[in-house]
């Protein structure tokens, strides 16, 4: 027997001879090796195509970035006078869809900040906190720093997406995302 | 047919098993750039979008170079 021959014999699974082998499998013998081979062959074939889906997950999100990019910045919207909001005090209003609720608050008499009102976790509506200086989910006990709107305890792990503020003429107006928090 | 080629079948079989440890391995790091590129994005952080495509595609590039090594091997 050459070697070449001996690699194509069959090995039974529990390894013993062929005539310890139980009827049905000297009946139909398979050849186990060879089955071996070709599943862990076609598994690197569907993990290949994993990592082809994964290639256009990344291209998806680039799309999704160029999409984002052209719809440019949303319209202005009058929010509140300033003297209607009192230091510590709050508003919620929707910007930039009637369905996209945001809070302004006031932290004191020079500065307002405004952040999605939608917790970065699982979109929860946060509730201002002035007096402990931080913005709370209820959900799963979020924790959000009230000046600059980033996580600082529990689940969420990315910044409350913050509300371009300005003042024009005593009136607070919304103008649309800071960049970096979008 | 697999016997055609010039390594022996247990060669053969340690030639698959570490082409998908190897691509195994890949595949973990290409989900772990898409979900920090999925974090970066909804952060609103678009500089590392374009580098972390290429590097997936790179991944990729690489996977497919294996698995047309081990189907050249059955030639």
């Amino acid at each position: 027997m050459t070697s070449q021959d001996r690699e194509h014999l069959t090995i039974p699974p529990d390894g013993k001879p062929e005539a310890e082998q139980p009827r049905w499998r000297r009946d139909f013998p398979i050849d186990w090796p060879q089955d071996n081979y070709v599943a862990r062959r076609d598994f690197t074939k569907f993990m290949v195509l994993t990592s082809l889906a994964f290639v256009a997950g990344q291209f998806w999100i680039v799309l999704q970035n160029f999409f984002r990019k052209r719809k440019g910045s949303p319209p202005l919207y009058e929010i509140a006078r300033v003297e209607e909001i009192p230091v510590g005090g709050s508003r919620v209003f929707n910007y930039p869809q009637e369905h996209t609720p945001c809070v302004l608050i006031r932290l004191d008499a020079d500065r307002f900040v405004a952040y999605s009102q939608q917790c970065t976790h699982l979109t929860c509506p946060v509730i201002p906190q002035p007096e402990a200086g931080r913005l709370y989910c209820p959900c799963h006990e979020g924790v959000f720093d009230l000046t600059t709107g980033r996580p600082i305890a529990g689940p969420p792990r990315r910044t409350l997406p913050r509300v371009k503020l300005e003042i024009r003429r005593g009136m607070i107006c919304a103008l649309g995302w800071e960049e970096e928090t979008i | 047919m697999i016997g055609r080629s010039h390594f022996a079948r247990s060669q053969r079989m340690m030639i698959v098993m570490g082409i998908l440890c190897f691509v195994m391995i890949m595949v973990v790091l290409q989900l772990w750039l898409f979900t920090a590129t999925m974090h970066a994005y909804l952060s609103g952080d678009e500089t590392i979008l374009w580098p972390a495509a290429l590097v997936s595609v790179g991944c990729l590039a690489l996977n497919a170079g294996l698995l047309w090594y081990l189907y050249a091997l059955e030639r």
